[in-house]
């Protein structure tokens, strides 16, 4: 099939952007969108032009690197996968794509499609885990955890950080990331004794980082790639309320 | 040069414990006058920045994506091993030592695979204390699966989604130190060197990916946990990023690399669809718990899977190796099918697949509890095949998965450079010739949180470390030895960019140096492989600068270390005239097909030493003694 691909091209964070036209020709149904950019970088290289940056590394939607905002959706038309993991068959020949970075004030352009999430890891490091000292840990199974509660732990523990949640949002809010750990952690016994300096630190910092207010929107559990739950932010809600009045 | 593998006396099981009794302390106070450079932050790397920040060292961690979280063992599904004896199944520390070193062919070290199958059972430990989800059963209890190579259920998992829970764990303790101020987070940089002082590594060179500016850190100790170098292949489920810079470029600098032909192809991956495949992409091996592995009977046959009535199917795995079955070691399994599609019995379009059906499991479990075991791997093979494994089996093929060879370290995880530390899939250490699976996660997480604490300060205080300044001049050589490199990528501008090469170098690699080798096919690599690689440095076309974000630098810079790699890899896979584990060489087989190892020429290990751009590398032996294991035929019958 044969496409035409506007891409934003930016040379570095301080430049401006833009759209860049691009023909994509002979795209295969079987080729994975990140695949066929690969295409269009060989062309453009074949021209003497520069390649457009992205983002990407595992290309099975797991790590969390590969960060496109596809025709105004956050990785592209279909539900619950990542950009990498889209493949040309959602397309049709003669498409207009459209290939944005994630658009978010806390989310500089770094290049082309390629953005600085750095926040998102200091959001962790202000309090997002268990202080448990290496060497120091009882029998694993000293801990009963019932089936369903370590299943729920775990669905908001699939979060990838990728960012889309705040891509998605009109308030470029990371309620739905800060919320998934939150609730992994709250959900788990070990992760109790730290739960109100958790909740407390890591909310801190997400204002600290400039991300905007919770609207209940709902864009950020639709674009999820992993699916985390909205319920997961009226839980951190509950945990901010129950670690302020106490 | 004398391969001192530093393994400490006495009886196997008390080997770690006296090691750790006698290594030398460091007190606390003093430890915050030692600098540590920890490069990677995958499971090894993470847990070990970790563990050596909380202790209180200064510890300054690389890693080249954009956040450490996502480091390649985010990637790993399946599980990870430990000898907990939960299911009461016969399980016990000397029963995962025995298997490892039995799933590695009888090519491993006795007492470091020892001290890992002890430590397994903390990791677990460790891994819940950090909150890590794994699966629970109704009472609360911890949940296993089996994996390949082991009769006993001693797997522990979080979905499909194991390394990135386990990662995740690691990486909320590398973060907390992060916050503290312990270790300093540098991301989006790239190692590109290592520098000497005095005979010690004492810091690195990077190269910081956004602003293209190259940096010198000096430090006391340097660690590389930067994970395997499968990619040379070009094709592999690795993450397109994972790269073999860090210890390529310490191996010249003096590290030995050893094994490097021993590399694992994985049974079950998504089969490759075209030119224009980027990445293959596992299914874990846990499907084969459930799946039944099967082709027609007939050659050539081209009816649909759900048409081919039962007696007309091969389900080879079964019918070889009856107590065993699906559940054979990777090695084993990959051969097998590799052998029944060059037999013409190969289905899809391609005719290079076998299916992976789980007709059965659904009838005997129902699918709900399929869905619950595999629901995300079945919904990822759907997104890549626009098929329902529900409904169609899958159809997979073996694909280039993990490197058990890497750098030489001793017991220490030392390499031959003194205070060079290697760790995870970058050392060669506990895998042999073929790594069972749910054991690479294990290896990590045992190197870094529990290792690596210990040795380090067995080095550091043994003092002798001088003081270094970044100003020293060998700082200033390696600088300039990397911006040479740079400059002259950049220079050479000619017609063909570094995926092409990257694509030719991965093709003889798969074809000649991959699932069956023999001496012919690697004497022609070895030329091919020198061939692309002269034409690469006249031809190859980076565009953009160095002072930028430049993806295209980034890979040129990486795919001409694969490519000295790749020759290294194809010279071991040629002198090593037997077959053992991942390495098979089709001139030493059995009358059927199993592997035949010849102990009295090659029960080595083969670390190689680099002596220059143009002069043959030299091999050195480290003798394996098996005190504990008798040698024996490795048998899954
Ligand atoms: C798809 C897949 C599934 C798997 N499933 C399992 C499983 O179920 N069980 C199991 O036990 N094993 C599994 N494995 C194997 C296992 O995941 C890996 O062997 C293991 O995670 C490697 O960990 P590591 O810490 O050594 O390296 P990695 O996780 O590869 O980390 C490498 C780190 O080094 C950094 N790095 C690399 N080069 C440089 C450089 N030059 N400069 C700076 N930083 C650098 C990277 O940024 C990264 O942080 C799987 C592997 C794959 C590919
Ligand atoms: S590249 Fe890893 S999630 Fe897309």
């Amino acid at each position: 099939m044969k496409l035409t691909l506007h891409v934003w091209r930016q040379k570095d964070a301080k430049s401006k952007g833009k759209f860049a036209v691009y023909q994509a020709n002979d795209i295969l149904e079987d080729m994975s969108f990140l695949e066929m950019l690969d295409v269009v970088n060989e062309e453009l290289i074949a021209k003497g032009e520069e390649p457009i940056a992205f983002d990407h590394d595992c290309r099975e939607g797991i790590c969390g690197c590969c960060s496109l905002y596809i025709n105004g959706r956050a990785h592209g038309p279909k539900r619950g996968i990542t950009a990498c993991q889209l493949h040309m068959r959602s397309f049709k020949d003669g498409d207009t794509i459209f290939i944005e970075p994630w658009r978010a004030r806390p989310f500089p352009v770094i290049k082309d499609l390629i953005v600085d999430r750095t926040a998102l890891d200091r959001i962790i490091q202000a309090g997002g885990y268990i202080s448990a000292r290496i060497g120091s840990a009882q029998d694993a199974n000293a801990i009963l955890i019932g089936h369903d509660q370590a299943e729920a732990s775990m669905d908001a523990a699939a979060c990838i950080g990728c960012g889309a949640c705040v891509a998605a949002c009109k308030n470029a809010s990371a309620m739905l990331f800060v919320s998934a750990k939150v609730s992994h952690l709250a959900l788990l016994p070990q992760g109790l004794p730290e739960r109100e300096s958790r909740v407390l630190n890591m909310v801190a910092q997400m204002d600290k980082e400039g991300f905007g207010a919770c609207t209940n929107t709902g864009a950020c559990e639709a674009e999820c790639p992993k699916e985390i739950k909205i319920t997961n932010i009226a839980r951190l809600n509950r945990e901010f309320l129950r670690a302020t009045v106490i | 040069m004398n391969l001192d593998a530093k393994i400490p006396s006495g009886p196997l099981a008390e080997k770690w414990t006296k090691h750790q009794a006698e290594m030398k302390l460091i007190n606390p106070a003093n430890k915050r006058k030692y600098e540590i450079i920890v490069v990677g932050t995958g499971l090894a790397g993470a847990s070990a920045s970790a563990a050596l920040g909380e202790m209180g060292y200064n510890v300054s961690a690389f890693c080249y994506q954009d956040s450490s979280r996502r480091a390649h063992s985010i990637a790993a599904q399946g599980g990870i091993n430990a000898a907990k004896n939960y299911q009461n199944d016969g399980d016990s520390i000397y029963r995962l030592f025995y298997d490892t070193i039995k799933g590695g062919d009888y090519r491993a070290r006795e007492a470091n695979v020892h001290r890992l199958a002890e430590l397994s059972v903390n990791i677990i430990d460790q891994s819940v204390a950090l909150g890590v989800p794994f699966a629970r059963e109704y009472g609360g209890y911890l949940d296993n699966r089996s994996f390949g190579g082991a009769q006993v259920s001693r797997t522990f998992y979080a979905r499909g989604q194991t390394g990135q829970q386990l990662l995740l764990g690691a990486y909320s303790a590398l973060s907390r130190q992060v916050g503290l101020g312990q270790v300093k987070m540098f991301e989006r940089h790239e190692m590109l060197d290592v520098v000497i002082v005095n005979g010690r590594a004492r810091g690195i060179i990077s190269r910081d990916m956004v602003t293209g500016e190259i940096k010198r850190h000096v430090a006391d100790s340097v660690v590389l946990a930067t994970g395997g170098y499968a990619n040379v292949y070009y094709l592999s489920t690795n993450a397109k990023g994972c790269n073999a810079t860090a210890i390529w470029r310490a191996h010249k600098k003096g590290a030995m690399f050893a094994n490097p032909c021993y590399v694992q192809i994985h049974p079950t991956c998504i089969p490759v669809s075209g030119e224009h495949q980027s990445k293959l992409t596992l299914m874990s091996e846990s499907l084969r718990n459930d799946g039944r592995v099967w082709v027609p009977k007939k050659q050539g046959d081209n009816r649909k899977a759900e048409d081919i009535p039962d007696d007309e199917r091969d389900y080879f795995l079964e019918r070889k190796y009856p107590s065993f079955g699906n559940l054979v070691p990777r090695d084993v399994a990959s051969r097998n099918a590799k052998q029944v599609c060059d037999d013409n019995r190969g289905v899809g379009t391609s005719k290079q697949a076998v299916f992976l059906d789980f007709r059965d499991a659904i009838n005997r479990l129902g699918k709900p509890k399929i869905e619950e075991r595999y629901g995300n791997l079945f919904q990822m093979y759907e997104q890549i095949t626009g098929e329902n494994p529900y409904i169609t089996p899958m159809r997979i093929y073996p694909a280039v998965h993990y490197t058990m060879g890497g750098l030489w370290v001793d017991y220490n995880l030392q390499s031959t450079v003194p205070g060079l530390f290697v760790l995870g899939e970058a050392n060669f250490s506990d895998h042999g010739a073929n790594r069972l699976g749910a054991s690479a996660l294990m290896q990590g997480l045992a190197d870094g949180y529990f290792v690596i604490p210990y040795t380090m300060g067995g080095y550091l205080g043994s003092g002798g470390l001088d003081k270094v300044t970044t100003e020293h001049q060998a700082f200033a050589e390696a600088e300039n030895s990397i911006r040479g490199l740079t400059d002259k990528l950049l220079s050479i501008n000619g017609s063909k960019s570094v995926d092409y090469y990257h694509k030719a170098l991965g093709k003889i690699m798969w074809d000649k140096v991959g699932m069956g080798r023999n001496a012919k096919g690697l004497t022609e690599a070895i030329a091919e492989i020198k061939a692309i690689r002269e034409e690469f440095w006249q031809n190859v076309r980076v565009l953009g600068s160095g002072n930028e974000l430049n993806q295209s630098l980034e890979k040129a810079g990486r795919v001409a270390d694969f490519m000295e790699l790749g020759e290294l890899l194809a010279k071991d896979a040629l002198h090593r005239n037997e077959s053992c584990g991942g390495h098979f060489r089709e001139e030493y087989q059995t009358e059927d097909n199993e592997a035949l190892r010849d102990d009295d020429n090659f029960a080595y290990v083969g670390a190689w030493e680099y002596t220059g751009k143009n002069s043959e590398p030299v091999m050195h032996k480290e003798a394996l003694a098996y005190e504990n294991i008798h040698l024996s035929k490795r048998s899954y019958k």
